[in-house]
């Protein structure tokens, strides 16, 4: 891939689409930085995973069938979501066990599905986009991304090389935001509770910012801060990559 | 009297009960925090964790894969060394079991050890409707049956009270003098069970483990009791689900390895008990041993090839201490005896999805139980698996400022994800609409509502706000990009 422009397809997320569109033009800004040509098919709505994850199978079954012949023309598909890549790579082979033809073209997406961080320091060898930021970060490692896709070190590389940020450690960091897709809205007050927890981790750590790689988690805790009004900003990962402070 | 019955459904109710109770809520963070981090720093001394986890999970396949099998050899091994097997499909014929051992030994109160399943039957309040005083000896258990209350978590029952808590209870029920010194309330109860200890005929505990191969049961604890309930009454009975199971003596190396460090972070209990058939000529040891076998739910758990895995557990109670609801919500809150994600797993299917439907739906699916589970049980995978069984299975309840079913809901999101212009529509829809919501204000170019209509939305805006979409969503913005 080297000598050739890889050819990206993003998968911008519903949430992503309606809720953080700045961040995807991040995303496809970064990713032609770093030489990928990135296209984007407007037929793409879901992954399909709000149906997936309380239980109606046949619903979530319907939209992702969709998506697996969108993306055909390119080398890889990359989405600013560690969730709504869970949902294709681990899930979707699940959803499609039983249908052999569906489940192999499941199965080729999964090979070229990468999340934002991990595409561009595994495929893409990138670590240092030139960003400057002079804050004290910390970073929240969204539970998809972390146990089901195990990227741990591709989003702290890429923040650890933006220049004059402090990144400081988050107690509990592996401890869940309290999002959980549907258990928000099911459970809003553990939810909110656990939420609670993230953020005074966070402020405890004098954090100015906390960085994340899904829209869920962050629509949720900077949901929580603007209510409690604390001192502390949610930022997208592809954000911070192109900060220049 | 303990509470009894299945209040699973009712796992809203108490959730917010248990989060409104600052008290228990520390007791709860404490405590799980610290066997949280017990374990962790127990299991980082052993190398090659990871293959014994993976040995144990195999062992526990190969033993749900073949129980029939596993089963028989057991029965056959337990009554060669002179012990007395029973079957027991449900709680009812379990209890009616030791009822009869019990008055056939002519005793009026049995001492007891701590016992999950025993819990489960509802062992204590069907002996005492028969006239049979139960006496639990563990000091969690004893704190648990004072308070009239159920385990509050599998290992840790009384994780919930403090020791002021347990203070103002032995003060009230033993009409002890009042100390919140740890090691005195234990002598406390160390002087109450003694002596009864001293009579007791008959003797029930669990068992961790049950070993086909020699029809040997296994206990581990801390603070001897087992030892004492399990040899110094006449008769001993023990209860063992029948996933209790391990195929050979040489196996108890593995799980025994695990259970410890997984459950309080020791390497070892204090004591582990290895029984094997009641004493032999000249030795000491209870007269009589029976063998209680139970079913209760277990087999259909078994029937279903997906959700068999749920049978691995060995109850050491980790994903209880590392899960972030549970930590919140606490153990009652669940409505029957297990707790926590194994307990939302196993619950379901033990008493029936019908009467535990919402367990399945509280967790946020984090996957940080799977990781701790010394038998590597995909929890947050079943869960996912169990919710579509209750969806399928159980109508949800109505809930108040609900305008469609969540069925219908979702039916009418899928009609609508599969249409681009329609997910499209329905964005700038949202945007139109939004200005008639009570605006939170703003943090520059983001928006923000502060109180969302219809349920489940206006659930989001209990306790955040609700960001309002972008003005321009990224389909539109693509068009500039690309060109």
């Amino acid at each position: 891939m080297a000598n050739k422009s890889p050819k990206v397809a993003l998968f911008i997320t519903c949430l992503g689409d309606q809720f953080y569109p700045k961040v995807g033009e991040s995303v496809v800004r970064i990713l032609r930085r770093v030489g990928a040509t990135v296209t984007f098919n407007p037929q793409q709505t879901c992954c399909g995973q709000p149906a997936f994850n309380t239980g109606f199978r046949d619903e979530a079954r319907e939209v992702a069938v969709r998506n697996l012949d969108l993306f055909e023309d390119a080398d890889y598909v990359v989405a600013p979501s560690g969730s709504c890549s869970t949902m294709f790579r681990v899930f979707y082979p699940e959803l499609f066990e039983h249908e052999p033809e569906l489940l192999q073209k499941a199965e080729r997406l999964r090979g070229r599905f990468y999340e934002f961080s991990e595409f561009l320091v595994k495929v893409m060898k990138t670590e240092d986009l030139g960003a400057s930021f002079p804050h004290r970060v910390a970073y929240h490692d969204s539970c998809h991304l972390l146990r089901e896709l195990g990227v741990e070190t591709e989003p702290r590389k890429l923040i650890k090389a933006v220049k004059g940020l402090e990144l400081v450690d988050l107690q509990d960091n592996k401890v869940c935001c309290g999002f959980g897709g549907t258990f928000s809205v099911k459970f809003p007050d553990v939810s909110v509770a656990m939420a609670r927890d993230k953020l005074r981790a966070a402020t405890d750590a004098g954090a100015e910012y906390l960085v994340a790689n899904d829209a869920g988690c962050l629509m949720h805790l900077a949901g929580y801060i603007h209510r409690e009004k604390l001192p502390i900003q949610t930022l997208h990962l592809a954000e911070l990559l192109e900060r220049h402070e | 009297m303990s509470e009894t019955g299945v209040h699973s459904s009712a796992i809203h109710e108490r959730a917010q009960k248990a989060m409104g109770d600052a008290h228990l809520q520390e007791a709860y963070r404490s405590s799980t925090l610290r066997l949280y981090s017990h374990r962790l720093h127990a299991i980082g001394q052993v190398p090659g964790f990871e293959p014994l986890r993976e040995r144990a999970r195999e062992l526990k396949r190969e033993v749900m894969n073949h129980l029939d099998v596993y089963l028989a050899q057991f029965a056959d091994s337990v009554e060669r060394e002179g012990g007395k097997v029973h079957w027991a499909r449900t709680a009812e014929e379990a209890c009616s079991i030791v009822k009869e051992i019990v008055k056939r030994a002519g005793a009026d109160e049995v001492v007891k050890s701590k016992s999950m399943v025993g819990e489960e039957i509802e062992l204590n309040h069907a002996l005492e409707a028969a006239g049979i005083d139960p006496i639990e000896t563990d000091l969690g258990e004893m704190i648990v049956q004072l308070s009239g209350e159920r385990p509050a978590h599998i290992v840790a029952p009384a994780i919930h009270k403090t020791r002021h808590d347990v203070s103002d209870l032995f003060v009230e029920k033993l009409h002890s003098e009042r100390t919140e010194d740890p090691e005195q309330l234990t002598a406390i109860a160390r002087k109450t069970l003694r002596e009864i200890f001293a009579r007791a005929g008959v003797g029930v505990s669990g068992a961790n483990f049950a070993v086909a191969e020699t029809g040997t049961i296994v206990t581990i604890e801390n603070e001897g009791n087992i030892r004492l309930c399990t040899t110094a009454p006449r008769v001993h009975v023990a209860l063992v689900g029948i996933e209790k199971i391990i195929p050979r003596f040489s196996d108890l190396g593995v799980f025994l390895r695990l259970l410890g460090r997984s459950a309080t972070g020791q390497k070892l209990t204090s004591y582990t008990s290895i029984l094997t058939g009641p004493r032999r000529l000249g030795e000491d040891g209870p007269d009589e041993m029976h063998v209680v076998l139970i079913d209760n739910g277990r087999t259909g758990a078994l029937a279903d090839e997906k959700m068999r895995e749920a049978l691995y557990c060995i109850r050491c109670g980790a994903c209880l201490n590392t899960c972030p609801v549970y930590r919140k919500i606490g153990g009652h809150a669940y409505g029957w005896v297990y707790s926590g994600p194994i307990g939302a797993l196993i619950t379901p299917q033990f008493v029936g999805i019908n009467q535990a439907r919402e367990l399945p739906f509280a967790s946020s699916l984090c996957g940080a139980c799977r990781e701790v589970c010394p038998v590597k049980i995909n929890i947050p995978d079943l869960l996912l698996h169990l919710r579509g069984n209750a969806q399928e299975r159980v109508p949800a309840t109505h809930h108040a400022g609900e305008v469609v079913s969540e069925r219908k809901g979702m039916r009418l999101w899928a009609w609508a994800m599969k249409r681009p212009w329609l997910f499209s529509l329905g964005g700038a829809a949202a945007r139109f609409g939004i200005r008639w919501l009570p605006s939170a204000g703003g943090n520059g170019a983001q928006k923000w509502i502060s109180r969302l209509p219809f349920y489940p939305f206006s659930n989001w805006t209990r306790g955040r706000d609700f960001p309002a979409p972008d003005p321009v969503p990224f389909r539109k913005r693509w068009e500039k990009l690309s060109s």
